[in-house]
């Protein structure tokens, strides 16, 4: 008797469970190996020929030109994880911990900060790609408020092309590290805050004791998906710098290097299927090993109530 | 007796259902292309010709260009290949042709035998030497210019460089943007430079020598024509590295600037755009008068038949049609675009008329022709470094040494 229940229990189970681990298995397990199946052969355009081993690879990470497209594209990849740390991530600390405070009219900025999140990316990108041309809203902006003599070609000056790209991001981005803190820290019991204020703390010392040790959970959370939103970032890249990575290979990142490899472009060529796979094997690998990482050292941090 | 007609009229119409088609026997085919732009021509075009072969249906898919190359990948790796579709020229056809993707048309097309070689350049394979698309079209790399601002100013057609760069020196006074180019996207700078310095670099002499390899791309003439464009600097617009290609031609549909070196393919999209504009065009000269003022060509399009189509006989049909000069005449009125069809009638276009006038001291258009076969691509090395230099990071030295080591890795004439 009680094994028919729990035959019956299992077979409900699995009947919920298996639409999602098919469309898992489908949609991401079965083109990951794919993937390296391909990355194993050398191709001609589109037919498949030798199975050449990790040859891809060693190309991939010593010849000409992908040596250097990759480094740079590596190198471009870590700007945008490290401006997004320090510029999106700590904002977002300072609104949710604001916001928290239950100043005038949060109710409306919390609103208001999530709002370009919900916006489509290739909007957000098409938009500002117009702001940010020469004759476009930010220059005139600058030159309305005095600061003239700043104003320049963003998108088109290699020195300033991927911040103004990031910093695009960062605006439609800040709303949801602003939310997580501000629940982590909404979720700080009240006795520890206000033993601290009894005891005489002030605002930078409760934090920095008290409040932070507290919401490392939702620091580790915020981290992972920063380093994985840097890596695989594309679409903001493709809709205001176009595939090439213009101007001169200064926006290139993993993302567009894998897809103009992969799948060729009308001016840079053919597709190579070998060596994108590889690519996309490598994007995988580090996202999977850095991901873990972080995972580790944040949750060494973390203490227990 | 009700039940009997009934059945029996049912049979007829089941039967009818059936017979009819067959009787009929016509041939539905795909056709691909590139230019959504352009359904109503080509809508017009398969019209003719289904009125001329009834028993062939012609059905147009128009992809967006930037899409094109994957989807077409993925359809003829796949089961959902068209019949016909139209296909890229050089390197761009080589990817179908060395897959296997295509059929070879020497054979079945014997009309192939009357176009020129620079069209059948672009629609033979390097490998086999056999032709896989019937060319369509050529563009022309020229330098636009308003006539209404010439007249204003007491310019005429420049011909020599400095005559050009005085004519760029005098609109800029008059406060015009000279130069309607802007580089934030590496092709315009391709085609800046193959519109504005062919001339400087020797046209085809150059061309036929690099090839062979007699000569590299960091001669000291070729080097001189790329730092050429970099002195074309100051007379582009303002900020001219974000200034993107659709600005260039809203600048230049607006008479914001009095200069456009670009594509013959602008002209239909000006008129349409700005039906008062009062434009013409002429080919950038050389040093001195006695050099020829090169203008920068390519084969662009080709209709080809999927070698996996199971309707190879109607698709022939087809191409036989878009072979013929009655259709090249209407992509020269229509489009306002050279056809690459011999024979065509041009007089009722003027502007092709000087399009091909200028085509007399054709060069082709250096990257994109000769070397856009492998990876990485003649055109994308020089786009990269053009934006370089043009962004003052790179100088023409180091934009030739680039393109040469790049090339250099695989093109074995270089690998001496």
């Amino acid at each position: 008797m009680k094994i028919r229940k729990r035959l019956k229990k299992a077979g409900w189970i699995t009947f919920f469970v298996t639409p999602g681990i098919l469309i898992v298995f489908v949609f991401i397990l079965l083109p990951l190996f794919m993937s390296l199946f391909n990355s194993l052969f050398s191709w001609n355009q589109l037919i498949r020929h030798d199975f050449v081993g990790i040859d891809n690879f060693k190309r991939l990470f010593t010849a000409y030109p992908y040596q250097q497209r990759f480094s740079n594209a590596l190198g471009n990849n870590a700007r945008w994880f490290a401006v997004t740390m320090l510029v999106q991530n700590l904002m977002g600390l300072l609104f949710g911990y604001v916001l928290s405070r239950k100043i005038a009219g949060s109710q409306i900025y919390r609103r208001i900060f999530f709002i370009p999140v919900l916006f489509s990316i290739a909007a957000v990108g098409f938009l500002w790609g117009l702001y940010l041309r020469p004759n476009g809203l930010v220059n005139a902006l600058l030159q309305l408020i005095g600061l003239g003599k700043y104003a320049s070609a963003w998108l088109g000056n290699a020195g300033t092309a991927t911040y103004a790209i990031i910093l695009v991001n960062i605006w439609r981005w800040v709303g949801f590290p602003s939310l997580v803190f501000l629940t982590a820290i909404n979720n700080v019991p009240s006795e520890c805050t206000e033993a601290a204020y009894l005891d005489g703390a002030n605002e930078w010392q409760m934090f920095k004791r008290i409040v932070f040790p507290l919401i490392v959970p939702s620091v580790t959370i915020i981290t992972v998906l920063t380093v994985i939103g840097s890596l695989n970032v594309f679409e903001q890249v493709y809709t205001m710098a176009g595939l090439d990575g213009a101007p001169n290979y200064a926006t290139d990142t993993i993302g567009t290097l894998f897809y103009r490899t992969a799948f060729g472009s009308v001016d840079s060529g053919a597709p190579e299927i070998g060596i994108g796979s590889a690519v996309a094997v490598v994007i995988y690998l580090m996202t999977f090993s850095i991901s873990l990482l972080s995972i580790m050292i944040t949750k060494s941090k973390e203490v227990e109530m | 007796m009700k039940r009997l007609l009934g059945f029996f009229l049912a049979a007829v119409i089941l039967v009818s259902m059936v017979a009819l088609p067959a009787l009929a026997e016509v041939t539905e085919i795909q056709f691909w292309t590139w230019r959504p732009e352009d359904v109503s021509f080509y809508d017009k075009i398969i019209k003719q010709f289904e009125e001329a072969n009834p028993d062939v249906k012609v059905v147009q898919n128009p992809i967006k260009n930037t899409e094109y190359n994957t989807i077409l990948s993925a359809a003829l790796a796949g089961d959902s290949a068209p019949d016909v579709f139209m296909s890229r020229a050089y390197g761009g056809l080589q990817t179908f042709a060395d897959s296997g993707y295509m059929l070879a048309l020497d054979d079945l097309l014997p009309e192939l035998a009357n176009f020129s070689e620079s069209t059948r350049m672009g629609a033979r394979s390097i490998t086999d030497g056999k032709m896989y698309g019937l060319p369509a079209l050529s563009q022309t790399m020229l330098c636009f210019y308003n006539k209404k601002v010439y007249q204003e100013l007491g310019l005429e057609v420049p011909k020599t460089w400095d005559e050009f760069i005085a004519n760029l020196e005098a609109t800029k006074k008059a406060g015009y943007d000279a130069l309607a180019n802007g580089t934030k996207e590496g092709w315009c700078c391709e085609f800046l430079f193959g519109g504005g310095c062919a001339s400087l670099y020797g046209g085809t002499n150059f061309y036929n020598k690099v090839i062979t390899g007699e000569t590299t791309f960091e001669d000291p003439v070729f080097v001189a024509a790329v730092d050429a464009m970099l002195s074309l600097a100051p007379y582009m617009p303002n900020m001219y590295e974000g200034v993107a290609y659709t600005d260039m031609q809203v600048s230049f549909i607006n008479e914001m600037s009095a200069h456009f070196i670009g594509g013959s393919y602008e002209a239909g999209y000006f008129k349409a755009q700005n039906p008062d504009l009062d434009f013409d065009i002429f080919a950038v000269p050389g040093k001195t008068e006695a050099d020829p003022a090169y203008v920068s060509v390519y084969a662009d399009m080709n209709f080809a038949i999927a070698a996996t189509s199971k309707k190879q006989e109607a698709a022939l049909k087809f191409l036989k049609f878009l072979a013929t000069p009655e259709y090249g005449k209407q992509v020269v009125t229509d489009l306002a675009m050279v056809s690459s069809v011999p024979g065509v009638d041009v007089s009722s276009n003027p502007f092709i008329a000087k399009v091909l006038e200028l085509q007399k001291n054709s060069t082709p258009y250096i990257f994109l022709v000769g070397f856009r076969y492998n990876q990485p691509t003649g055109s994308s090395l020089f786009q990269a470094a053009a934006q370089g230099l043009m962004t003052h990071t790179l100088t023409a030295e180091e934009v030739c040494k680039q393109v040469q080591e790049g090339i250099a890795t695989y093109y074995k004439p270089f690998q001496k």
